[in-house]
């Protein structure tokens, strides 16, 4: 019995302990000096992991229904692998070159990675808990990472704080549930939360919704967001607009379906005043923007929405719909900040869009990738950024809300206008000191693979479209 | 050859790749081989468009030399041309070599000038062949980069301004469109143009907000492709973007906005907003008919007051094209007919009037109506080519210009008399802003002391416009060249449209009298 149980686990179970026997190890032999090395082998074993994940099937549970392991969860794990490696990958160089590559950091995200895989897979408020905060709290300390920089050392506190006021409104959301209801498993929950809800689950619900939408940075509860974006190293920054995002979605979508899924409407709501405020604010507030990680705090924010917006739907399409954009969005998002890891100049890192003047005359190849990615994340088409909007308006659609597909699009447009603002400086800007030239072959490749699948991509997806559609029957029914 | 259609979509593509890939550095040898390159795959792709006439059956009103494969969800690669859409595509890939041919001067990173062009052209083609909702709105979209890149890059001292506005205004009046794509999805369970065409959307009349949507789910439908195609086209109000891109667009940025891009929208309300929507396009045709004879005197006036010959051409193409909304709306078969034949000589006489004030541009930079004077006593060939085309312009019979707005003014008379009546004061008003800009450009006594010198049109201006010429006065004096290509498919069109209405009105008398 408890072999199978560990065996479902085997994953997780593999990854932490090789966070703490790396952590171990590097404390006796070399410390800094193995951090390189760790750093690929981390990625290593994610991407193994990830691979190992992808040949599972079928729906298991551990522990009496704690943890699940279904199409859904592993669809996010494989996500969250993926993309957890290919930041490691990318900041190595960045990290070196400025004195952070200290070993803690790989250890670091790997232990997030480890909370997030049990995020995606909880089937209990207990192990939902227990995910979230093993993931927020390697995410704290990476945010201050750079220790010398007031900033970084900023970003990591007020991420801290307004964290942990959100692990709290989740708890008092999660013992009013339990109140209500007299269990902790979802599978329990879903029994008592039949049709006509009591007036205290659904303050339950509502705190709990309230916990998750400041993980995932959906408005109200973004503020935290453009802050810890440009404190934080790049790297980590990178990180955060990925794996996380994906992890904390995924939470987000298995409490409201396997806890809450028979009382849709009362959830659908809510889901959808935040996917709309979202979109709404994450467009407008990054007008103003100069610096291009908070400008991406915002994209983030804005694409969370429209993910939301597919959820919001409250359908097997909907969940559909929002795994297609998570992944487009994390796949885009790599590219970006792959991007945005190579702009320095003299060495130093540069994160203000005027310093991109004219950077099409310089690197024109860059230039173009770049191009296409911001144009795939505005939605425009033919990059894949659009079919992944198009893939939440009809969720959207379907589900009865056609009023969200239509703020959706209008607040496409707003959102359009900084995209289009990088561009301008890419290609219409005045000429200006120019950035160094990039010299990391890796960031090149990560930035031109990820602008090579939003062109091909548009011919069959990847295949990810009847995977997610599995993944996402495993969540519904 | 039974995928010809995507043959001449992809040539120019294909060619932007190998350029895109092959072509390195700025030098002297570098910008001949990347316009060489451009010229050389426009002209191919003219040639493999003429196949397709060729095989084109002018009797059968049906899509013909349709490509099918299966794609993403139940969306589908499918392509098709019938009457309404060949000239469309012949009128595109005809333009192109002209306007490529046209650039030969640029000196600027002409190899991305180059691309760009080559891959609108491909999106262009798509637009006109594509027969599915999403494709369609793919290439529709799609054709918004390049467009922003060459007004943003090439263009004028305003060009920051002009290509957001362009960019956003016309991105906002097509996500509407996305939106009703969705719904008609959800509706009709398919994507495929033609099947859309036989569905029936719902037409009962309900309540929104607590307005009575007369018409129901296809006046809704129809306002979403409305604002979208209305914007594209121009049409007034919504023209505003359009004089700020065409002055600040490259030459042949702007003849190819005049000449193809605002036929989008024209042609979007033949394939989506008539066929499928019938009753929503019924309910709403007065409203049209009326902000289209607007625009015909409005923007003529407008068009009068002028100080800029770019602006005041653009100005002239709004005009118009309202005359082509007109004539669609209108909904019968000279109206139709007309307003295709208009868009058709639109595209030569506007882009050839472009092309005019380019020739002076290059040669003196300046756009300024009073900067000029007296140009035939230097420039006589040019005079007389420009002569031609503000004819043109002006619809002076003999011209290609002509026939479009008799047949549009004639298929409105028998709609709406007052229409007709307001429009056809457009054309007095059109004769009077082309004819004086004509004499104060080219008339009169050579004043200025810089244009002495200047230098009448070289070999190659000549060659591009000679073309143009020849279609002008073809379609001119033989527009049953057009008609008889277009006639079967307006004519089909025209009787399921009919059809569609008379259903729904029966049902709507139906559903009063059971009350």
């Amino acid at each position: 019995m408890i072999q199978s149980d560990l065996n479902i686990m085997l994953p997780e179970i593999i990854l932490a302990l090789y966070a703490i026997l790396g952590l171990l190890g590097a404390v006796y032999t070399g410390r800094d000096k193995v951090a390189g090395m760790l750093v690929w082998l981390t990625a290593a074993l994610m991407v193994a992991l990830a691979f190992y994940i992808s040949s599972l099937s079928g729906d298991r549970t551990a522990f009496d229904g704690m943890i699940i392991d279904d199409g859904f969860a592993q669809f996010a794990k494989i996500t969250i692998l993926l993309s957890a490696a290919a930041v490691l990958v990318m900041s190595q160089d960045y990290m070196a070159r400025r004195g952070l590559l200290k070993f803690e950091f790989p250890m670091l995200v790997a232990l997030a990675a480890v909370g997030m895989m049990v995020m995606v897979s909880a089937g209990d408020l207990m192990a939902l808990y227990m995910g979230l905060e093993l993931q927020s709290l390697a995410l704290y300390v990476v945010a201050a990472l750079r220790r010398d920089s007031v900033k970084s050392t900023e970003a990591g506190l007020k991420y801290f704080v307004l964290g942990s006021l959100s692990s709290g409104l989740l708890l008092y959301g999660a013992s009013l549930v339990y109140g209500y209801t007299g269990t902790t498993s979802f599978s329990g929950i879903i029994a008592a939360a039949e049709g006509q809800a009591p007036i205290g689950l659904l303050l339950g619900l509502v705190f709990v919704l309230s916990g998750m939408a400041f993980k995932i940075s959906a408005v109200p509860f973004h503020m935290w967001t453009p802050d810890v974006y440009e404190g934080a190293p790049t790297p980590v920054t990178a990180f955060f607009a990925t794996a996380p995002k994906m992890a904390a979605m995924a939470l987000f979508a298995r409490v409201v379906f396997d806890a809450f899924g028979g009382i849709v409407q009362d959830w659908q709501q809510i889901v959808a005043l935040l996917s709309v405020l979202s979109m709404f604010l994450g467009g407008i507030a990054a007008i103003g923007q100069t610096d291009i990680k908070r400008l991406m705090a915002y994209s983030s924010i804005a694409h969370m929405g429209y993910a939301l917006m597919g959820l919001a739907a409250g359908t097997t399409l909907g969940v559909q719909s929002m795994l297609i954009y998570m992944a487009i969005y994390v796949t885009m998002n790599i590219g970006t900040f792959a991007f945005i890891l190579s702009m320095q100049r003299d060495g130093q890192p540069v994160t203000d869009i005027t310093g991109l003047n004219m950077y099409s005359r310089a690197n024109p190849a860059r230039a173009l990738s770049m191009l296409i990615l911001l144009f795939s994340l505005a939605g425009v088409p033919p990059f894949l950024g659009f079919f992944g909007k198009f893939y939440v308006l009809r969720a959207a659609y379907d589900g009865g809300l056609a009023w969200l597909a239509v703020a959706g699009v209008i607040a496409s447009v707003i959102g359009a206008f900084y995209y289009l603002r990088i561009v301008f400086y890419m290609y219409f800007g005045e000429e200006s000191e120019p950035l160094d030239r990039p010299q990391s072959p890796i960031l090149w490749g990560f930035l031109v693979a990820s602008a090579g699948v939003m062109v091909v991509g548009i011919v069959f997806l990847f295949g990810i479209e009847s995977v997610a559609q599995a993944a996402a029957v495993t969540l519904v029914e | 050859m039974s995928n010809v259609l995507s043959l001449t979509t992809f040539i120019p593509l294909i060619a932007a790749a190998i350029l895109a890939v092959f072509l390195r550095g700025e030098d002297e040898f570098a910008q001949r081989a990347a316009k060489w390159v451009a010229l050389v795959a426009t002209v191919l792709t003219f040639l493999v468009s003429i196949a397709i006439l060729v095989q084109f059956d002018p009797a059968d009103p049906g899509f013909q030399m349709v490509e099918e494969a299966a794609w993403l969800l139940d969306i589908k690669y499918k392509m098709g041309v019938d009457g309404i859409s060949i000239l469309f595509v012949l009128l595109t890939t005809f333009m192109m070599p002209l306007t490529i041919a046209a650039s030969w001067g640029v000196k600027t990173r002409v190899k991305e000038y180059m691309i760009a062009f080559l891959v609108l052209e491909t999106l262009m083609l798509g637009v006109f062949m594509a027969l599915d909702l999403v494709l369609f709105y793919l290439f529709f979209e799609a054709g918004l980069i390049p467009m922003f890149l060459i007004i943003g890059i090439w263009g004028g001292k305003e060009r920051i301004y002009a290509s957001f506005k362009f960019f956003l205004y016309t991105f906002l009046g097509s996500v509407l469109m996305l939106v009703a794509m969705v719904a008609m999805y959800a509706d009709a369970g398919t994507t495929d143009i033609p099947a859309l065409m036989r569905h029936q959307f719902a037409s009962e009349t309900f309540p929104l907000l607590g307005v009575q949507i007369v018409g129901g789910m296809q006046t809704l439908l129809f306002l979403a492709f409305f604002a979208s195609f209305a914007v594209k086209m121009p049409m007034w109000p919504v023209h505003t973007w359009l004089p700020d891109a065409h002055v600040q667009a490259p030459t042949a940025g702007s003849v190819v906005l005049a000449a193809i891009l605002l036929k989008m929208g024209g042609y979007g309300f033949l394939r989506f907003s008539l066929p499928m929507f019938p009753v929503g396009a019924d309910v709403l045709a007065p409203l049209v008919l009326w902000m289209s004879a607007i625009a015909i005197v409005y923007t003529s006036l407008v068009a009068l007051a002028q100080e800029d010959m770019k602006k005041l051409i653009a100005y002239s193409s709004v005009a118009h094209m309202g005359y082509v909304t007109m004539g669609i709306f209108a909904a019968n078969q000279q109206g139709i007919d007309g307003a295709i034949f208009q868009m058709i000589s639109h595209g030569f006489v506007s882009g050839a009037l472009f092309l005019c004030v380019g020739v002076i541009y290059d040669r003196m930079h300046t756009r300024e109506i009073d900067a000029y004077g007296g140009l035939v006593n230097r420039m006589p060939a040019y005079a007389l080519i420009f002569m031609l085309f503000t004819m043109a312009n002006v619809g002076l019979p003999g011209t290609s210009g002509f026939v479009g707005e008799f047949l549009t003014l004639m298929g409105v008379f028998q709609v709406n008399t007052w229409v007709a009546l307001v429009a056809t004061s457009g054309v007095i008003l059109s004769a009077a802003y082309a004819l004086w800009l004509y004499r104060r450009v080219v008339m009169g006594e050579l004043l200025r002391e810089s244009l002495k010198s200047i230098t009448d049109m070289g070999g190659r201006e000549r060659a591009i416009f000679a073309p143009l010429v020849v279609m002008t006065i073809l379609l001119g004096v033989y527009p049953s060249l057009v008609t008889d290509i277009i006639g079967p498919s307006v004519e089909a069109l025209i009787t399921n449209y009919d059809t569609a209405v008379a259903e729904a009105g029966a049902s709507t008398q139906h559903a009063a009298t059971s009350h």
